[in-house]
């Protein structure tokens, strides 16, 4: 495995620094199981090992770790807790508030992790002060993909404003192909509608509302016009899209079936894992509107007993926001390293237009969390949320019902 | 076909009778389809490759026959970061399934013997309450459960896993000894104790003998049960000790990587593939136990 | 001493199961009865806070769609699966030459986990993919089979696969039934001349009763527990319209840290468990106590 040399000279001081102790030991539980995800995580054991440590691996698939987040629980009651877990958003904080959580402040402050990531997103890794969890990764949730051969064919350019969305959606409706590639599952239904909502009620107002869940914002006339757009998006989708992967969405992209596809940044390993190139074969581009929605995974260390395992905790949390780390996954999973250091050389365009959109809406204050991905909000309210966005998609609900019934049931969340 | 065999007197009823098996048959088999058509959009899917998933119908038959998605399954797809497939995670169930049936159906059967043979004021409360447990719904004991056993010191080991299935398979497992020893006639405990025989000598010697059908039927029960099951095996285990359920759930389910729906299908019948056996093994089996009386109450 | 012995012996051997399905099922049923009434999130907490979970749980829209839902798929699974089972068991008692090949396929979906068979009902029920996509391609361009996305029927997709899976154990049950009737009354039946489906209806059904009740047992215990099958085919979807109980409270407890909240569903859940097997029980134990 190739490294840089400032990597390699960082790594080997830490372990001199740090053999003496106790050799580094981990039990890692993690939901990256498949071909791309997993060969990025295994680029973490290899330089785990590199450094004398000991990996156990303990992954569990599901629901978006849902199904390893009741393993976790199951474990944390047990009294048996996984040395380092992919936690991420609020669910970091909530933990914290257990008491469960290690304090990882001296290695954050000993690799200057303040200077090299953007402040909101260090906040999500911040328990009360004291550095809890360490970023891997930053995934871009706002981008709209397309295929490049159906809008060309249909003279259509990637839309910038919600109205311009609609009206290339309709004119590719009467030429008989599907506008919008969805996948009718509650999660892709929310994440659409982030989109959405972040486009036009703009960011403050996003904030106002899924972040400080603001009643007045939740009710507010620019809510219902929210709710009136996924109306219309509903209308953009085919008849089948009940239940289907988000992968088969993104196929039919691919093969020209649909023209869009509003998904996060992972749909790019899809396209690029058929062979398509960016730019040329499909398109990318940030949905209509302004600010940058992102869901950004990391790893947080649970209270465990003996040197070995807490040694192996410094070392991970040291290696995860490491340079080279950052480098390697981020170009496995798709998503964009959480440091701003990092050279971009071998990231493609996509990255390229994420990482300069991140540190743009970074300085102007429009860099938000994702709550369709479980950063903005606690679980209990995304959740919420989430049962009236998905019951609206699939009936009829007029919008000022979706809008009341938005209200109450977050009121009913607390 | 004894039936045709009728007198030739009746002509017309041979006819009718003719027919009436055809249509038997056909019934039968539109069932037989019905049943196997999941089976189907398995098989095919596990012998295409990505390429033609991606680009072809999902239920058709596969334009080439390739059993790279097999291989990959049993011995490459990935885990985790270990991409050695469900081989490694197979051993850990046959480790927990094994001796979690064999316990549970020889306590399901000293229980069925004392609650059908040896009456005592109470047992029938005891009995309901034991069935009562059979309907509580798995998530609700995960939390307190994970407790427990953290106290008693085995979280996350293959024993405590064992331990797990025991306590929520006592439910029914008594319920199947208990319905078959009650057809017993009670006069044969009598008898056996004139002679002196003990509460064991008389379980050991008269009852187990006669149990061979409805043990079969218990050992399939449970460990389709114990086999199958996901939720225990992935909040009580720990990295080393995950069962195959839980690795065939990682092969299939994750997020948001590319999904290989060849391995996917492939991976799901290796996984069955012992319950698969012990159904076609077993069967035969199965129907002769429930006859010998296990579902008469 | 030794009579005290054997005496107490069946006693102390039923005592370690008993002990244990006192704690491990009705001490956590009382465990999940004390932590509906906190304000648990993340992990269980133990102040008592009133009744404001079931207070949430009946304001909530969703809560009322998976009860529902629970009543009309239980209903129909227990009743279809019965009936299916009961025909199929009918069927192979006319001395099929096939039976064994037959009955295993009937028998084999009960041994696979429904976390992939559940990708293949997907695409099966889906219209663009599976029957109606097929139907169409022979010509038939009107057939339409859309209950899978259709929110209103959507759960009805979710009794077909249910069906599929257990109709097969129901059957071998009765089968098992018909085939312990006593051959003797049969033939005597035949003798007299009556027809083949009076045989059935007025001798060997009625005297099946507590193979009914067997199977309602195991029906019934499979609906209420019915989760992976709802997960792996819909997703609770379209929007949550096919959710159950059971995965609501997977949902509250699991992926949403609203322990409190999936406790108190949990309490209503074993209610209707309760409601539902309690009689059974007592007729059923009364029965025997002659």
């Amino acid at each position: 495995m190739k490294r840089t040399a400032f990597a390699a000279v960082s790594a080997l001081a830490f372990m001199a620094s740090n053999v003496a102790v106790a050799e580094p030991q981990a039990e890692v539980l993690h939901w990256w199981t498949s071909g791309g995800e997993a060969k990025s995580v295994a680029v973490l054991q290899e330089e785990f090992a590199a450094n004398g440590g000991t990996w156990t691996d303990m992954p569990v698939a599901g629901g978006g770790g849902d199904a390893a987040m009741t393993a976790l629980r199951a474990r944390v009651l047990s009294g048996n807790a996984p040395t380092a877990v992919q936690l991420k958003g609020p669910a970091i904080q909530e933990w914290y508030e257990e008491g469960v959580l290690a304090d990882i402040s001296s290695v954050a402050e000993a690799n200057g992790w303040a200077d090299v990531l953007p402040e909101s997103i260090a906040n999500h890794m911040k328990c009360e002060g004291t550095w809890c969890a360490a970023p891997v990764n930053v995934h871009r949730i706002d981008w709209i993909w397309a295929n490049a051969d159906v809008l060309e064919a249909n003279g259509i350019t990637m839309p910038t404003s919600w109205d311009e969305f609609n009206a290339a959606a309709e004119k590719l409706q009467a030429a008989g192909v599907i506008p919008l590639a969805h996948g009718g599952q509650a999660w892709q239904d929310a994440t659409v509608f982030e989109a959405v909502a972040l486009g036009i009620l703009g960011p403050d107002g996003f904030k106002k509302a899924f972040v400080d869940l603001d009643p007045e914002t939740l009710t507010s006339d620019g809510m219902v016009a929210v709710f009136d757009q996924m109306r219309k998006m509903r209308g953009y989708v085919d008849d089948n899209f009940s239940g289907r992967d988000w992968n088969l969405a993104t196929a039919m992209v691919m093969n020209g079936e649909a023209a869009f596809q509003i998904m996060g940044d992972w749909a790019k390993g899809e396209f690029l894992a058929a062979g398509k190139k960016p730019g040329e074969d499909f398109l990318c581009q940030s949905t209509p509107g302004d600010g940058f929605l992102y869901n950004v995974d990391s790893f947080a260390m649970f209270n465990v007993d003996g040197d070995d395992k807490k040694a192996g905790q410094d070392l991970l949390a040291e290696l995860i926001v490491g340079q080279n780390f950052q480098k390697v996954f981020n170009l496995n999973k798709g998503s964009i390293p959480a440091r701003v250091d990092v050279a971009l050389d071998e990231f493609d365009s996509c990255a390229h237009t994420s990482s300069e959109d991140m540190n743009a809406s970074s300085a102007n204050g429009s860099l938000l969390p994702s709550y369709a991905h479980g950063m903005a909000l606690r679980g209990a309210q995304a959740g919420a949320i989430t049962d009236v966005v998905t019951a609206h998609f699939n009936s009829d609900m007029s919008s000022a019902d979706a809008v009341q019934m938005l209200a109450d049931a977050v009121a009913n969340s607390m | 076909m004894t039936e045709l065999a009728h007198p030739p007197a009746q002509k017309s009823g041979a006819f009718g009778k003719v027919v009436l098996r055809w249509v038997l048959y056909i019934l039968l088999c539109l069932f037989a389809l019905y049943y196997l058509m999941p089976l189907f959009v398995m098989v095919t899917t596990s012998l295409k490759s990505l390429e033609e998933i991606r680009t072809g119908s999902l239920v058709a038959l596969p334009r080439e026959v390739t059993f790279d998605a097999w291989k990959t399954a049993w011995s490459g797809a990935c885990t985790g970061i270990q991409c050695e497939g469900l081989r490694p995670y197979f051993w850990n169930s046959v480790l927990l399934a094994v001796p979690a049936v064999a316990i549970s159906t020889f306590i399901g059967a000293l229980n069925g013997y004392v609650v059908a043979q040896w009456r005592f004021a109470g047992a029938n409360i005891i009995f309901s309450l034991m069935l009562f447990g059979c309907f509580i719904p798995f998530q609700v004991v995960l939390l307190p459960m994970a407790r427990l056993l953290g106290l008693m010191g085995i979280a996350g080991t293959i024993p405590g896993l064992i331990f797990v299935h025991v306590i929520y398979g006592i439910g029914f497992t008594t319920l199947f000894f208990r319905n078959y020893y009650v057809s017993i006639p009670s006069e044969l405990t009598k008898a056996a104790k004139v002679d002196g025989a003990g509460f064991f000598r008389i379980f050991w010697s008269i009852f187990l003998p006669l149990s061979l059908p409805i043990i079969v039927v218990t050992v399939i029960w449970q460990f389709t049960q114990i086999w199958n099951d996901f939720l225990f095996g992935v909040s009580f285990s720990q990295a080393g000790t995950q069962p195959v359920t839980v690795a065939l759930n990682n092969i299939v389910n994750s997020t948001t990587g590319v999904k290989e729906y060849n391995v996917d299908m492939a991976a799901a019948i290796i996984a069955a593939a012992p319950t698969l056996l012990v159904y076609i093994v077993a069967g035969k089996y199965f129907i002769r136990g429930l006859t010998a009386g296990s579902v008469k109450g | 001493m030794t009579k005290w012995l054997e005496t107490h012996l069946p006693k102390m051997v039923l005592a370690p199961s008993f002990i244990a399905v006192l704690v491990f099922v009705y001490g956590f049923i009382a465990w999940t009865a004390w932590v509906s009434l906190t304000r648990s999130r993340l992990l269980p907490k133990y102040e008592i806070d009133g009744f404001i979970q079931y207070d949430r749980l009946f304001a909530s829209p969703r809560w009322d769609t998976a009860m529902n839902n629970l009543f009309i798929f239980g209903a129909l699974f227990i009743i279809i699966a019965m009936v299916m089972g009961l025909l199929l068991a009918i069927l192979l008692d006319q001395k099929i030459r096939t039976e064994g090949v037959i009955r295993t396929i009937y028998l084999y979906p009960m041994a696979l986990s429904m976390i992939v068979t559940g990708t293949a009902w997907k695409w099966i029920l889906n219209p663009g993919l599976g029957i109606e996509a097929t139907v169409k391609s022979w010509g038939f361009e009107s057939f339409t089979f859309d209950w899978l996305v259709n929110p209103d029927f959507a759960i009805y997709t979710v009794v077909i696969a249910a069906v599929w899976q257990s109709s097969g154990f129901v059957m071998a049950l009765f089968l098992a039934g018909l085939r312990s009737v006593d051959d003797e009354i049969i033939k005597a039946a035949q003798v007299d001349g009556i027809p083949t489906w009076r045989i059935y209806s007025a001798i060997i059904i009625p005297s099946m009763g507590p193979i009914f009740m067997s199977a309602f047992i195991v029906l019934a215990h499979l609906a209420i527990k019915s989760f992976d099958l709802v997960i792996a085919l819909t997703g609770g979807g379209p929007g949550y319209a096919t959710d159950l109980p059971a995965t609501y409270m997977y949902a509250m407890a699991f992926s949403r840290g609203d322990i409190g909240q999936a406790a108190s569903s949990a309490m209503i859940m074993m209610l209707v468990v309760f409601a539902i097997v309690v009689p059974y029980l007592y007729s059923e134990l009364r029965a025997k106590n002659d």
